[in-house]
């Protein structure tokens, strides 16, 4: 039955082709759409992964780690006198306007970190050397810049090279391995106090004050101590989804609730059902009553419709499969090429495809369940009439 | 009615009641149909377009409603039993043979002729195998392994009775069977019918209009206006012949 079932799907070489093409479109669509979303979400939190302490203090109202509502500079002091604190450093981050030779502008991520510990370095030198960073006026930037700041003709930026951060100059003494950033701008390191002169001076600059705790101490505690203790905010830097107290968590949530970015994949995800449905279904049912003749004279010799509807369960739920195949199929070359490329973000969880399968194959059921009503009010008298 | 043909009697209708609404208008298909059909025979139901033959067919083979009278086929009360029950004594009972042969294109010849066996859940390898030696008893054992449409109309009917005689049913019922053919096919059928359908344990019956047909049957019953008006028995003086128009 279910070869009766098979052949009769795979006869119909157009219908067959067209759902297959209708249900591959709607999970590539489904499938790519939600993974470019979580990996746009995965690069809101680079800087978590590009400075990665154990924990994040903030001002009290910040809660994504992009958002810079400076501290005092007494404040690292108040953190380091947490019992709980093994140390605790300052950092700046924020975006700046990076002036190459030709007079044109790119912005950048700008990092600055404590210049004697050089806590919050790159964890992946490519090039150069970390120490060299105490050196005046230097720089360490990321792959991405290599791209992002080298002139058009001329040969790529490497180490011993100079550009301008508003007006001063940044020499550039080691390339690193980082995470890309949201914004889309490579990330520049530099020491704290350079960083606070490549930036247009203002009354406040310590954008996070970046700690870990001592020995025996789990990092929850002691952010929850440096709260108490300072009436700062302070987060842990452990991954999307641990807990609330986790900056990544709260960053990725906070994208998700003040900005347009869901819905607008959210649309194109719906999009792609809509199409997915529409095909889906409208072949299914006319490939139906294209074989309506046919199920009614299986009907007529004594095929249930139990399993005449499990027939058409079959043909369903295997276009199903095959477009969904196709789709991921697609879906993995699409990620290898924008893995190969850095760009668009992309990252798929297996809740994506475990739920677009579920999806596609509601779907297909759907469609199923269309042709089975059809086949239901088709009395078997009908077949001599046909 | 005695002992011996009782016993013979594999069709039984009486009193049987049918309208069809259509529209506001009520038609009366069926009044007080009588009939019956023995084992070993041909019977053919023959009248006008629109006397009722098709509806009366449907009603014995078990796909249409009545409203009275009573149906036995081979001991089975049709009238009474269950959509299910009548779906399992359709797969067991009845051979069909449709005007349009009704044969899935997109499965081979001998897949065709398997499909009463493969709906009673017989094994593949029988199914295929007694399919084939049933294609062998119609002449078209060569063509097991093609496509149906790969072959003319009066082959595809002659794939279409040897699917409705695979599972070996005691009724074969046919509408039309000759009316997509022509004349040589029409004949070759019809001698089918004769030497392959017809067995001692067996009623076919054949609803025609085809009055070139007539004098392969046994018997011959007339509907006319939703009634059986005339049962006649063939004294098969001569042997049964097509009568071709402009011989
Ligand atoms: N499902 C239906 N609904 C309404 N009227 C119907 C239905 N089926 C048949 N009829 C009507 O019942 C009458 C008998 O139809 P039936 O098909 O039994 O005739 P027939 O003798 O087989 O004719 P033909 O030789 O043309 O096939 C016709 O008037 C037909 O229009
Ligand atoms: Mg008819």
């Amino acid at each position: 039955m279910t070869a009766l079932a098979l052949k009769m799907l795979f006869g119909d070489t157009a219908k067959y082709m067209m759902l297959v093409a209708g249900l591959f479109f709607a999970s590539f669509l489904i499938i790519q759409q939600a993974s470019v979303f979580c990996g746009l979400m995965l690069w809101t939190t680079s800087t978590l992964k590009n400075v990665a302490a154990p924990i994040y203090v903030v001002e009290e109202q910040v809660q994504q780690v992009n958002e810079t509502n400076p501290l005092r500079d007494t404040d690292v002091a108040r953190v380091r006198s947490v019992s709980a604190v093994e140390w605790a450093m300052p950092l700046y981050s924020g975006i700046q306007r990076v002036r190459l030779e030709d007079g044109s502008f790119k912005t950048v991520q700008l990092i600055g970190i404590d210049a004697a510990t050089l806590a919050g370095a790159p964890e992946r030198m490519i090039k150069g050397r970390l120490e060299d960073l105490r050196l005046p006026n230097t720089v360490i930037i990321d792959e991405l810049a290599i791209t992002r700041l080298s002139l058009k003709g001329a040969p790529p930026i490497k180490v011993g090279d100079r550009f301008e951060i508003n007006d001063i100059e940044a020499r550039v003494v080691g390339i690193c391995k980082a995470a890309r950033s949201f914004t889309g701008g490579p990330y520049i390191w530099t020491t704290y106090e350079r960083a606070l002169q490549y930036t247009p001076p203002s009354r406040k600059m310590l954008s996070a004050v970046i700690a870990a705790p001592v020995d025996g101490v789990s990092w929850e505690d002691a952010a929850g101590e440096i709260s108490r203790k300072t009436g700062l905010k302070a987060y842990v830097n452990r991954s999307f989804g641990s807990d609330e107290n986790d900056l990544n968590t709260s960053t990725v949530w906070w994208y998700v609730r003040n900005t347009g970015i869901p819905i607008s994949f959210g649309t194109t995800v719906v999009i792609g059902f809509i199409v997915g449905v529409a095909i889906a279904c409208q072949t299914f049912y006319s490939f139906v009553l294209d074989n309506l003749r046919h199920l009614g004279a299986l009907k007529a010799m004594g095929m249930s419709n139990l399993r005449l509807s499990l027939m058409l369960v079959i043909q369903a739920a295997t276009v199903g499969l095959v477009g969904f195949g196709i789709g991921l199929l697609f879906t993995a070359l699409f990620a290898i090429a924008a893995v190969e490329n850095q760009q668009p973000p992309f990252y798929m969880p297996w809740q994506i495809p475990v739920v677009a399968f579920g999806v596609i194959q509601l779907i297909c059921m759907v469609a199923a369940l269309m042709g089975i009503f059809r086949l239901s009010r088709y009395e078997p008298a009908m077949v001599f009439r046909t | 009615m005695n002992d011996e043909t009782n016993d013979r009697v594999a069709v039984d209708v009486r009193g049987v009641e049918k309208h069809f609404s259509d529209g506001a208008r009520s038609i009366h298909v069926m009044k007080q149909v009588t009939l019956q059909a023995l084992k070993g025979e041909i019977l053919m139901l023959v009248g006008p377009s629109g006397c009722g033959k098709t509806t009366l067919l449907s009603a014995i083979a078990g796909t249409l409603n009545i409203e009275s009278g009573e149906i036995d086929v081979m001991g089975n009360p049709v009238h009474k039993m269950s959509d299910a029950a009548l779906t399992r004594f359709r797969a067991k009972t009845i051979g069909f043979i449709f005007q349009q042969f009704h044969l899935i294109p997109t499965i081979s010849v001998a897949e065709n002729v398997g499909i009463p066996l493969l709906i009673q859940n017989a094994p593949k390898k029988q199914v295929i195998d007694r399919a084939r030696a049933v294609l062998d008893a119609v002449g078209l054992g060569d063509r097991w392994k093609e496509r149906p449409n790969r072959l003319s109309g009066g082959q595809q009917q002659r794939v279409a009775i040897a699917r409705a005689l695979v599972h070996e049913p005691p009724l074969v019922i046919c509408d039309e069977p000759t009316a997509a053919l022509d004349a040589r096919n029409g004949e070759i059928v019809l001698e089918l019918f004769r030497n392959v359908a017809r067995s001692p344990d067996r009623a076919v019956l054949i609803v025609t209009h085809d009055n070139r047909i007539f004098s392969y049957a046994d018997r011959v019953a007339r509907m006319d206006d939703g009634e059986i008006v005339e049962v006649r028995e063939q004294g098969h003086t001569e042997p049964p012949h097509f009568v071709h128009e402009h011989a």
